[in-house]
Order: C-alpha cells, then sequence, then structure tokens
C-alpha cells in the first residue's frame, strides 16, 4: 500500500495560450482514493484530462505507479489508467451495443477470452446479462454509467479516473453508484482519483482530498477533517459552508 | 392562506405513446398561498411536467386536464390563449434549469431584461432603462450598466442564472415557478442565486414553487414541501418536518444521500418495491 499510484510534479496546464493549472503537485497512494474538490472553471477536470492524455499540453512531471508519462498516446499506459467520464449519455457511442462497447478495448489491446471476460465484468458492476446486446439509448442513466465504469475496468487498470461519475445522476441512483465503486474499490485493490463538486461524496468514498481554487490547489487535507468541519483554508471553509456543512474551529 | 393564490384539484398530464397513452402526473391537487413551496422528486416524478402545467406550458400532443387549476380567481384551463400570454410572465412566471439555454444569445441582457418588462407594460425609454438597472442591482450584479450591455456568452454561470432571474421578476409577478434554478450552477453560487431569490420573493409577498431533485436543498428554503413519484404526490409536509417524513420513498430518498460526517460503509438503496404507484411510467 505504501508505493504511489500517482505522482505530479510542478504539474502547469494550459489550453492554447490560457494557463488553466499552475503549479500542481500531489501524490496518491496505491490503493487510496483521493478527491479533487472545487468550484468549475478552477482546473480539477483538467488535471484528469492531463493524466490521461486528453489536454496534451502540459509542463512538469506526471508518474503512474512510478512510470513517467510521456505527451503522446500511450498504448501501455491505458492498461494501467482508466478515466470515467461525467455524462454518461455522452460517454456510450449510441450505435454501439454494450458488448461492442466492452469488446473494444480488448480488440485494440489483443486480448483473447472476450466473451467470458465481458461476461464477467457485467457481473461484476451488478448488470444483468440481458443487457449485453442493447444500445445505450434502452438503457436508464444508472445503467448507463455501470456500463461506463465496466469499460473503464476491462483492461484490469489499477487507477481509475472518475470526472464527477454520479453528477448526472439521481440521488437513488448516485447511492447505487457509489456502493459499486466502493465495492469495486476493495475488491480490486484500484486506486481513485477523483473530481467532484459534492463534499458529501467525498465523505464517502475519498481518504484525503485537495481542493482547488483558480487553478491552484489551495488545501490537502485528510477526509477526517472534512468530516468534522476543520478545513483549514478560507476558501474550503466558504465551500464547506455553501454544502450545507457546520463549520468548526481549524 | 385565507384566500389561496394558487388551487389545483386533480391535475392530470398525459402524453399519447405506442403503447398507449401515459399518465405523467396523475390527479394531484394541491393549493398554495403566499408561501414558498417546494417539489421534489427523482427524474421522471412528473414535477417539472406540473410546474409547466400551471402556465399551460405543454404542447401537444401532452394534455393537460384538472378538476380545478384556478390562479387568484381566474380559471386557468377557460382562458385563451391570447389571455394566457398576458397572465404569463406579468403574473406567473417561471426559472429556467440552464442559463446559457434560456437566454436569446443574441439580444443584450439588458435588451432581454426590457423586453419582459415592456410586453406587459407601456413606458418611456429612460424610465425603463432605470428600471432594467435597478433590477440588475436588485439581483446583486455589481456594475449593472456594463453588465447590461454584455451578451449571454459573456457572462458567467451563475450571473446567467440572476440575469434570468431579473427577468422574470420585473414585471412583479405574483407567482414565480422556479424549475431546478441552480442545478446547473456551482454549490458555492447555488446558495447566492437562491438566496437572491428568497429575499425578493419573502420582500414582495410573492407565491414560490421550487422545483428541485435536492430534497436538502428544497428544505432550507422552503416552508413546505411535496414530494413526488411517479406522478403522484406522496407525502406533503412542513419543511421543517422533514425528517419525520413517512413514506418509504421520502425516507429511502433521504437515507440514500450520503451526508457530510459520512460514516456507514453502505449507502441504502431505495427499495422499488416498498410501496405502490400504479402503473409503471
Amino acid at each position: 500500500m505504501s508505493a504511489t499510484a500517482i505522482h505530479l510534479e510542478n504539474l502547469s496546464i494550459s489550453y492554447g495560450k490560457t494557463p488553466v493549472v499552475h503549479d500542481v503537485a500531489f501524490s496518491v497512494a496505491e490503493g487510496e482514493s483521493f478527491a479533487l474538490v472545487g468550484e468549475s472553471g478552477s482546473g480539477k477536470s483538467t488535471i484528469l484530462r492531463a493524466i490521461s492524455g486528453l489536454a496534451p499540453e502540459w509542463t512538469g512531471a506526471i508518474a503512474i505507479l512510478g512510470k513517467p508519462r510521456g505527451h503522446a498516446p500511450d498504448r501501455d499506459f491505458a492498461k494501467v489508467c482508466q478515466m470515467v467520464f461525467q455524462d454518461p449519455y455522452g460517454s456510450l457511442h449510441p450505435r454501439k451495443t454494450v458488448d461492442d462497447c466492452l469488446a473494444e478495448p480488448l480488440a485494440i489491446h489483443g486480448i483473447g477470452g472476450r466473451d467470458a471476460r465481458v461476461r464477467d465484468m457485467l457481473a461484476a458492476v451488478g448488470l444483468d446479462q440481458r443487457f449485453r446486446f442493447r444500445f445505450p439509448h434502452q438503457l436508464s442513466g444508472g445503467q448507463r454509467q455501470r456500463v461506463a465504469i465496466a469499460r473503464a475496468l476491462m483492461l484490469s487498470p489499477r487507477v481509475l479516473l472518475l470526472d464527477e461519475p454520479t453528477s448526472a445522476l439521481d440521488v437513488s441512483v448516485q447511492a447505487e453508484i457509489l456502493n459499486l465503486l466502493k465495492k469495486l474499490r476493495r475488491e480490486q485493490g484500484l486506486t481513485y482519483l477523483m473530481v467532484t463538486h459534492n463534499l458529501p461524496v467525498v465523505s464517502f468514498l475519498c481518504d484525503r482530498l485537495a481542493v482547488m481554487r483558480h487553478g491552484r490547489v489551495v488545501e490537502i487535507a485528510d477526509v477526517s477533517a472534512l468530516k468534522t468541519g476543520r478545513l483549514a483554508d478560507p476558501y474550503s471553509r466558504e465551500l464547506y459552508a455553501a454544502s450545507g456543512g457546520a463549520l468548526q474551529p481549524a | 392562506m385565507s384566500v389561496p393564490l394558487l388551487e389545483v384539484e386533480g391535475l392530470t398530464v398525459t402524453f399519447p405513446t405506442a403503447r398507449g397513452p401515459v399518465d405523467v402526473v396523475r390527479g394531484i391537487s394541491f393549493s398554495l398561498g403566499r408561501e414558498r413551496l417546494g417539489i421534489v422528486g427523482e427524474s421522471g416524478s412528473g414535477k417539472s411536467m406540473t410546474g409547466r402545467s400551471i402556465l399551460r406550458l405543454i404542447r401537444p400532443p401532452g394534455h393537460v386536464s384538472a378538476g380545478r387549476l384556478v390562479f387568484d380567481g381566474i380559471d386557468l384551463l377557460a382562458l385563451s390563449e391570447r389571455r394566457m400570454r398576458a397572465l404569463r410572465g406579468a403574473r406567473i412566471s417561471m426559472v429556467m434549469q440552464d442559463p446559457k439555454f434560456s437566454l436569446n444569445p443574441v439580444m443584450t441582457v439588458g435588451e432581454q431584461i426590457a423586453e419582459a418588462l415592456l410586453t406587459h407594460a407601456k413606458l418611456p425609454r429612460r424610465a425603463l432603462k432605470a428600471r432594467v438597472l435597478s433590477m440588475l442591482e436588485a439581483v446583486r450584479i455589481n456594475d449593472p450598466e456594463r453588465v447590461a450591455g454584455l451578451y449571454p456568452h459573456e457572462v458567467s454561470g451563475g450571473m446567467g442564472q440572476r440575469v434570468m432571474i431579473a427577468m422574470m421578476l420585473i414585471p412583479e409577478p405574483d407567482l414565480l415557478i422556479a424549475d431546478e434554478p441552480t442545478s446547473a450552477l456551482d454549490v458555492s453560487v447555488q446558495a447566492q442565486v437562491l438566496d437572491i431569490i428568497d429575499d425578493l420573493v419573502t420582500g414582495k409577498g410573492m407565491g414560490l414553487i421550487l422545483i428541485s431533485h435536492d430534497l436538502n436543498l428544497v428544505a432550507r428554503y422552503c416552508d413546505r414541501i411535496l414530494v413526488m413519484n411517479g406522478g403522484e404526490i406522496v407525502e406533503e409536509c412542513r419543511a421543517s418536518e422533514l425528517h419525520l417524513a413517512r413514506h418509504p420513498y421520502t425516507r429511502g430518498l433521504l437515507a440514500a444521500m450520503p451526508r457530510m460526517d459520512e460514516d456507514r460503509d453502505v449507502l441504502p438503496v431505495l427499495d422499488r418495491g416498498a410501496w405502490t404507484t400504479g402503473a409503471g411510467t
């Protein structure tokens, strides 16, 4: 558990000429669940996009499980680190069945035994086998997000990047997906880096959190500080109060 | 509460489908005084349809029927489309979910707010401008003069939503329907926007219907709460007594929400078989 799963150093990211993230550095231990919180535009999703290779204009260092990541697309990298996106309505191909969608990563990486793997993965994310040959529009939002999580897990990655995985879902469905994420992490020893603006979700799923504002990390705290309302930075406290928490002296 | 502002009895909204007509709202009844009423439910519960049918904004082939739909003594179902148009905006108005899609992208913010007022009243240009600026100030926009000249894409989400609220409140309606007014906004901005709505509504003694999926948020800003599921009202309670809710659906929703000081290992999941809501939609 002591190995470092994600290590960021002096990470600055820009879109074209606009700098978005400035000098971010933190490490996530293997098996840990780490949250990035902050308001929209604070650069939290951009960090995930840079790690996964979707925002290639970065400087600094990104290392996953001790291996530095380059700027180019990297097939081996995809095997250890996968991402789940916010909107299950937008992240699944509308004209591919669940089966196509789950088998595709295996085909790309030339892994055999696809039939059995797809079947096992559906079971792991709690989807009945009858959903296997359906299209995304025939599924509910919660079922789609289960498919998106299943797709991310097909290559048995060690690290999962979660970009607001439940914010497009109803409360009762959110509870199901959060339970699923917690179960998968326990069973497969996954490392999570999750972006969210929902502090109670952090409290349920994460061990530590980083609060971001204007592209910088203003505070890294243990989740116990969140649970007891003892965040130190004034902005974190503001965010905490806006989420309906009762503040305690830091 | 002596004379209700809005009375709804047996409101039903029906949509035809390939498998026959489906009732998305099933004969609900409630009344509203000059108070803040919250309607809570998950997607597909019929809460937005309830709000829209009060303004008769359900497009064909959707169909609205009700035993009584009376606003301040006016029978809304009997009004002609022309009289209904005069009522919308002027007496009942609605704040939509997402400012990005609800504001006109090719009109400046100031023009749009002025248009909302001009539709219902004739005013000289100078007085109009003064009203627009003071309204922008009322929704706590710092530099109203500058913001009035901006286009919607030049303002942030929170500011866009405040512009929309300004637009909806400038004709001084008696009833404001806010349909998920903050779900497109950040947590830190949400509270500001709701505080503004709350101030203006209580200050002017208007009625408010706040439609949301967020139980805690509604409990914080409303006096009374209706919980909807499957097109029916399953529970009605005072906001302060939400934690005493008895219906298994309401209790399930409350329990499924993670708390700030979460120490449960597994969140309870709704058992949808625990209550009956007629045929599924």
